[in-house]
């Protein structure tokens, strides 16, 4: 027994879910509790589908404990084949499920469906989400799949993305292009966008690009093994990655195309004067291992930070992670438990997080900013603009994204020259982001320790992203009723534009705590003197 | 009551298939919000940790004051074992949470299935650390309860050791926002009653006594378990329409009224001013509600309560309530006021439920977040239910809020009207 707080993975099956909910025409029975159906908003909610995953739930209660909970899966999946006349069929049980072992697979392969019918096995008090994702890749490819000619055109499959992937979406057609533009034609993408009968074609590539180690690794594995095609290693994630990508492919495929690199525009961004400032800051970075493992390469060789930490949550992958660890100098953190991933950032105070939702929150409780690089996924996380980051425009949009939570370059030095100013310190937070500076104001006070802890530790809602000036809280207090006098107006103009509004509001919040109902001059300098402390 | 001249005696469609609805562990998000010195483990597996991270919608981080003990493959193994293991994990929360006067163990599918014994772990634990942390036990799994069901289940796990009064005192029961409460104890207070206790209580200290003087009234209409509970502790209860719209605010205040005799003119004098500026609110949102339809699947059991707001205070027609349990004694006062015509629903088959609104087609259709979407992207209005729960939705004041909460789907599509949107792949 475990006590678990905040998850980083979900149980198998919604690994499984992810796997079915990518794909086309195949349909998933779950034996599983009313209650498990919960999962269904993940996809809908969170990456917006506007259908509802192919997932039908025997949904059986107490009262079906006694009877015959093998016949209802049996006339659920009956049922199921009816209304969605799927192209194949897979099954499997939720945790509790698995106790009450009915066996879903012997029962479905006994119904004599037309269709093929795959069970999982999803251990579910042993394993975790990224295994149920990869075991159900791996057991669809190899019910499917054959041997067969290859496509006459040299040609590869993209192996990995599934529903609820960080970036799939993008990274895909990323890639896609990138391949297309070498000379080698895209077989199949599975398991997202893939039906049964296109996984039946996987053995007429020539090789795969294993995108998502995680979701996809025992697939190309077996693949590689059973349809005699080898898969790239590299995860094209960087400039340099996304080079070595290009000659790994190259390598096994024979292309020659040339490939523009004119749109790759981070190399030039990081070595312009203006990114000096970015030289030998601390990150921290966590997430899934390949995520981890390859943002830490473009992190330390292509934006010039320190790495100070790293670390995964799945175990699965711990071994390489460990390896570049040491190379970097560092000992790997491999946890799932996200109270040992916070104090690990506190003891380490980096600069930035590069991690996952979870250590974004740990980032606002500390003070700290963070860009987000790995599932698990969260609404912010499938932004309705093309947003890879795999290839050369995901190269790009990495430096983007991890460039803009910090405080920008000329801003960092004028918080060093006026480091003991009242509103211009480090709590406030870059002076482009709209949400900080009244978080301040409501705490009171300029420590981010004081600002987690007036903050309650609550998050604000999910749907909320947190730096957009939309969501700009207005002040709890009401300094409506404060009146600024004239020469207090004047001096207040004084105050250079991108702290102003900050000190009219610090200014009214002091006054509105004393009663003061006319600002003047004096009361704006006491408030300083005040906020300084 | 009257003789029923709504929905009351209208046969119910009953159905049976694949309920797409939330556990019962889904009301540890609002309770512990509620009780603040309470702890809520569930003994479960890693998909209720999933569930109670993902269904919040919200995750309160910092340190929530519920968790999940994960079972594991060595606890399935040996039944003993498992209580050692929750012991110490109980041991290690409450050393480092001193704060924790009330600890729930929290049932779940995988905990039952293997018949783990919480009632007994709850006694056990209690001994070990009485007097200053009280431990309880109840059901939040799939297999026994639905959505609410899990505050049902927990209030009634409190029930049996209420303290024991003679006093004639009313008991509010329900976990509803401080806000709201304060405003129900100022109107009942300003009606001249006084002594009004509420289960759940915010505080350990503030737990309420009950006895047979005890007249309760329920704020919810899910409290099934919790109202049985109550009667065979003796108290008594108050049935009545739920205070949501002015007219169930009224109706259920008058009822409490007449359980304490309290004339009926002083109720009126109470409640003139809230009530006319509830009304008055109400009749400028329902203005986008007039004349529309609307369906509804089947979530929280408030659906009753809702379908009678909507069409008697609103203008709405409802072409389908559907609720997951129907509880004639305590939803029938509601179901008197329905006029006869929409379907009356029980259970569910989510797919065969999804057909009827398809034909159906109503203006808006309130459903769970699974459903909403993928109904949005075939052109359906929609509001999401859990939203009803967690917002403050009782009382005058927020009856307007209310209603806003099923106009704002319809105003919104009104401003983005224009060619329909096609649905995300």
């Amino acid at each position: 027994m475990k006590l678990t707080l905040w998850t980083y993975e979900g149980p198998p099956h919604v690994g499984a879910m992810r796997v079915a909910t990518g794909m086309k025409g195949l349909h998933f029975v779950l034996h599983a509790p009313q209650g498990d159906t919960y999962a269904d908003l993940l996809f809908t909610m969170i990456e917006r589908r506007g259908h509802r995953p192919p997932v039908t739930y025997t949904t059986f209660q107490a009262r079906d404990l006694g009877a015959d909970t093998a016949g209802l899966f049996k006339q659920t999946c009956r049922d199921a084949y009816e209304r969605f006349k799927p192209e194949a069929i897979l099954v499997a049980a939720s945790c509790t499920a698995e106790l009450i072992q009915d066996d879903p697979g012997g029962l479905a392969e006994s119904m004599g469906l037309p269709v093929p019918v795959i069970a999982l096995d999803l251990p579910s008090y042993q394993r975790k989400e990224n295994f149920g994702c990869d075991e159900a890749f791996l057991q669809i490819a190899r019910a499917l799949a054959q041997p067969m000619e290859r496509t006459a055109r040299v040609s590869c499959n993209i192996l990995g993305p599934t529903g609820l992937g960080f970036r799939h979406r993008d990274d895909v057609a990323e890639i896609t292009a990138l391949l297309e533009e070498m000379g080698v034609d895209v077989n199949v993408v599975a398991p997202m966008g893939a039906r049964p009968s296109d996984i039946a074609r996987l053995g007429a590539a020539h090789f795969n690009v294993l995108l998502y180690p995680e979701t996809a690794e025992g697939a190309a594995r077996w693949a590689e093994k059973a349809l005699g095609q080898p898969y790239t290693r590299v995860i094209p994630m960087g400039a340099g990655a996304t080079r070595d990508f290009i000659a790994e492919v190259r390598a096994l495929s024979g292309a020659t195309a040339p490939v523009d690199e004119s749109r790759l525009r981070q190399p030039w961004w990081s070595a312009s004067v203006d990114s000096t400032y970015l030289t030998g800051k601390r990150v921290f970075l966590f997430g899934d291992a390949s995520h981890v493992m390859a943002a830490a390469r473009v992190a330390r060789d292509e934006m010039g930070f320190e790495v100070c930490g790293m670390g995964a949550y799945n175990r699965e992958f711990a071994r390489p992670l460990r390896a570049m660890a040491r190379d970097f100098g560092l000992e790997a953190l491999i946890t799932d438990d996200y109270l040992e991933v916070e104090r690990a950032i506190e003891a380490l105070q980096p600069e930035m997080i590069l991690g996952t939702q979870m250590e974004r929150h740990i980032g606002k409780r500390l003070g700290i900013p963070c860009a987000v690089i790995s599932a698990p996924v969260h609404v912010q996380d499938f932004p309705a603009r093309y947003s890879p980051v795999m290839g050369f425009e995901g190269a790009n949009v990495l430096f983007d994204t991890w460039v803009h939570p910090l405080v920008m370059g000329l801003e960092e030095h004028l918080l060093h020259m006026f480091r003991e100013d009242f509103e211009f310190h480090d709590a406030a937070g870059p002076s482009h982001h709209g949400g900080h500076a009244p978080r301040a104001l409501d705490a009171g006070t300029a420590t981010p320790q004081a600002m987690a802890a007036a903050d309650g530790g609550s998050m604000p809602p999910e749907a909320a992203p947190p730096v957009t000036a939309a969501n700009d809280p207005q002040p709890a207090l009401s300094a409506d009723n404060v009146i600024w006098l004239d020469d207090a107006e004047r001096e207040l103009k004084k105050i250079p534009f991108f702290v102003r509004g900050k000190a009219r509001r610090n200014t009214e919040k002091y006054a509105a705590e004393r009663g003061i109902a006319h600002i003047s001059v004096e009361t704006l300098y006491e408030a300083k003197a005040h906020y300084a402390r | 009551m009257s003789a029923p001249a709504g929905c009351r005696d209208v046969p119910v469609l009953k159905e049976r298939g694949q309920r797409e609805v939330f556990c019962g562990l889904t009301g540890i998000i609002w309770l512990h919000r509620k009780m603040q010195d309470a702890f809520f483990l569930v003994v479960g597996s890693r998909t209720c940790a999933h569930l109670l991270q993902s269904a919040a919608g919200v995750m309160i981080f910092a340190e929530p004051r519920f968790g999940t003990a994960i079972l594991e493959e060595k606890d399935l193994a040996g039944l003993a074992d498992a209580h050692a293991e929750l012991d110490r994990e109980v041991e290690r929360l409450l050393a480092r949470r001193p704060d924790i006067r009330q600890l729930f163990l929290v049932g779940s599918c995988p905990s039952e299935v293997i018949k783990l014994d919480l009632a007994k772990a709850a006694e056990r634990l209690t001994q070990v650390h009485a007097p200053h942390v009280r431990v309880l036990n109840f059901s939040g799994s799939g297999i026994e309860t639905t959505f609410t069901q899990g505050e049902d289940a927990c209030l009634a796990a409190m029930v049996p050791v209420l303290p024991e009064t003679d006093a004639a005192e009313l008991l509010l029961v329900g976990a509803l926002p401080d806000v709201v409460e304060d405003q129900a104890l100022q109107l009942l207070r300003d009606m001249g009653l006084g002594a009004v206790r509420c289960l759940p209580a915010r505080r350990a200290d503030d737990i309420p006594a009950i006895g047979p003087n005890t007249r309760f009234a329920l704020l919810q209409p899910f409290l099934g378990d919790t109202h049985a509970a109550l009667i065979r502790r003796g108290a008594q209860h108050i049935p009545a329409p739920f205070p949501f719209g002015a007219e169930g605010t009224t109706l259920w205040l008058h009822a409490i009224a007449r359980a304490f005799d309290i004339p009926a003119e002083r109720v009126e004098a109470v409640i003139a001013a809230p009530r006319a500026r509830a009304e008055a609110a109400v009749a400028r949102v329902a203005e986008t509600l007039r004349g529309k339809s609307v369906f509804f699947f089947p979530d929280s059991q408030l659906e009753p309560s809702l379908a009678r707001f909507l069409t008697r205070e609103c203008g709405m027609s409802a072409i389908e309530i559907g609720t997951p349990w129907l509880h004639q004694e305590i939803i029938g006062p509601e179901l008197d006021l329905i006029a006869p015509g929409p379907t009356l629903s029980e259970g569910q088959d989510v797919d065969l439920q999804l057909d009827r609104v398809r034909a159906a087609r109503p203006d808006l259709t309130v459903c769970g977040l699974g459903l909403a979407n993928p109904l949005e992207s075939e052109g359906l209005a929609t509001k999401w239910a859990i939203e009803l729960v967690f917002t403050p939705v009782h009382l005058y004041e927020q009856a307007a809020d209310l209603a806003q909460l099923f106009a704002r789907p319809l105003r919104r599509r009104a401003l983005l009207a224009g060619p329909r949107l096609e649905a995300a792949e």
